[in-house]
Order: structure tokens, then sequence, then C-alpha cells
């Protein structure tokens, strides 16, 4: 026996199937989304609304759960196809099951893709899925205490939703002091409050994602 | 389960690692694990034991866990310390304005293969 001296990540696997599906969406002119959040924050509410306003992009959804299929068919009334990804038990996505789920769309013609990540706001901030944006959702009936108690979520989002803000006025959910907890662990993050219900500052969160999109590439088709 | 997905990406990695040098078994796996990474190593060494029967490669390996300590330096004092008994705030001034150096890794120092 010889002794191979590694040093490498555990997840280094992970990470290179990671760096190809990137390539391989930004070739194809596709901003993947990650989209994390606790279950129940309202992650299909949010997304069903963002794919019902913005009629002219093409929206595709990734749907991760454990079972059913419910979330993926709530998003093809919307208007976005849909793929329903069962991770069997597994607490997260990775990016070899994500560019699995791809495959299994057969299209390709989409502007935006949301992976609708596992609900659970630990493990999913842990694993690079390939995707180019990572947005977190936190509902005001959770708390504004999150930051303190998941901090590596908020430090590892680019985009903060604060979810149910029209439920504001039946919690003790303090957005600023949230606001400030989430810029302390990570001070660019974005964060747009919104109602998926009333509207609310949906305009705000569209009109950033979209800026991503066509940031992301010059040419869009 | 965390573990689970952790040890199905320790088992991708060592396969091709085993294809690139050209190995035919590995033998000891020496797994250095943040006292701060989440992962609890009882699971993960169940998990390990379940899965390896699956890789011809690893059928026969040994998982050795060694812990990294977790230490969080201090922005505001320049000063480090143990993350696992202050946390976020530093214990020498007050501060939150902390950044942890290390202790959220899982890496595989190395193997021994033939």
């Amino acid at each position: 026996m010889k002794i191979i001296e590694l040093g490498a990540s555990v997840t280094a696997s992970n990470d290179r199937d990671a760096e190809a599906l990137r390539a391989r969406l930004k070739a194809k002119g596709i901003l993947l989304v990650n989209v994390m959040s606790a279950a129940g924050s309202g992650k299909t509410t949010l997304l069903s609304r963002i794919v019902k306003d913005m009629k002219d992009l093409r929206f595709a959804v990734l749907e991760a759960d454990i079972a059913s299929d419910v979330d993926a068919l709530t998003m093809e009334q919307a208007g976005a196809k849909s793929v329903q990804v069962h991770t069997g038990g597994m607490c997260h996505m990775d990016a070899g099951m994500t560019a699995a789920a791809f495959d299994a769309l057969e299209s390709t013609d989409f502007d935006i893709a949301f992976l609708e990540n596992v609900g659970n706001l630990i493990c999913p901030a842990e694993y690079d899925t390939g995707a180019a944006l990572k947005l977190m959702i936190l509902s005001v009936p959770e708390g504004d205490d999150k930051p303190l108690k998941y901090p590596l979520m908020f430090a590892e989002s680019d985009i903060l939703v604060i979810s149910k803000t029209d439920a504001l006025p039946y919690f003790n959910f303090d957005v600023e002091k949230c606001i400030s907890r989430a810029k302390k662990l990570n001070p660019g993050i974005a964060v747009f409050p919104v109602s998926a219900k009333t509207g609310a500052g949906m305009e705000a969160l569209e009109s950033a994602l979209r800026t991503i999109r066509n940031s992301e590439f010059r040419n869009p088709n | 389960m965390h573990e689970m997905g952790i040890v199905l990406h320790l088992a991708k990695t060592l396969d091709e690692t085993a294809e690139q040098e050209k190995l035919t078994k590995i033998g000891r796996v020496v797994l250095q694990v943040g006292e701060v990474s989440g992962i609890m190593t009882d699971l993960f060494t169940d998990a390990w034991n379940y899965f390896k029967g699956r890789h011809p490669v690893l059928s026969e390996s040994e998982l050795v866990l060694e812990t990294i300590p977790a230490v969080t330096w201090c922005d505001n004092c320049k000063r480090t310390y143990e993350t696992v008994k202050y946390g976020k705030e530093c214990p020498h001034c007050g501060s939150a304005e902390t950044w942890l150096l290390k202790g959220n890794e899982c890496i595989i120092k190395e193997i021994e293969a033939e």
C-alpha cells in the first residue's frame, strides 16, 4: 500500500459538476437561480407570481422535493415549464442532480430557470448547484431572528426576499432589524420585502431579476 | 439526511481518484472534519460503512476521522478565539465583526491505496 496525499475537499466532485453546469447554462443564455428557504415560506407562491408577472420571459422551474408533484403542477398552471425532482430523502440538491433535472426538461429555450431547493435553511447553503444566483426567502411568520440562527444561509445568498409582508400586522417581525442582521453577515446582500398575495414590492424584485438576467447575458438571444 | 449526501460525494471523489491514479484498492481514508462543519461523525461512519459496499475499490476501506478545531478571527481587535466556546461575538472586545478562519471544512487528507 502507498499513501497518497490528496488535500481535496470531500465535495470536490460536486464543485466540478457545478462549474460544468454553469458553463453549459451560460452558453445557452439561461440564468439559473437557486431558490432556498424553509418549508412553507411561500416559494411556490412567489415563483408563480413572478412567472405570471413577467410574461415576456420564458421560465423553467426545477422542483426539488422529497416526495409528490403538487408544486410542479402549480408552476405549469402559472405558465412555466417544470420538472419534479425527487431527492429520495436527501436534504439538498447538488450539481449532478440539477444537471439531470435540466436534461429531463428536454427543451433549453428559457431565459430564467428557478431551482426550487428542498425546504430547509441549513444544508442547501453548503452545496454549489451550478446556479449563477442564490436567492433565499424568509417569510414574516418565521421571525426576524433567523439570520442569527442560520448564518450560513444568509452569508451565502445574493438576494434575500422577505415574503408575506401582508402578514406584518399580525406578527412581531421587525423588518429593519432583520435587514441589519442579514447585512452584518453579508454586507452585499440585496433585500426585497414583498407580498406575492397583494403584489407589494414585487416590481422591485422583478426588475432586479431582469437586470441581472440582462447583465449576465449581454446579447439575450 | 445530510451525512448521506456527503458520503455520496466522498465515494464519488475517491472513485475518480482511483481511476486517475489507476488504483485497484483503497485502504485507510483519512478525513479532516471541522468542528463546526455540521457533520455528525457517528452518523457519517454508519453511512460510509453502508455505501462502501457499493463501490468495489472501497469495499475494504477504513475511515479515520480527524477533528479540526474551529477558530474565529476578530476584525476589530485583530485577535483569534475558539468558535465553539464563544460563537459570533469576540470574547476579547465584544465585537461581532468576526469571521470563521477554519473549522467548517471536510477534507480528504490522505488515502492508503494500491
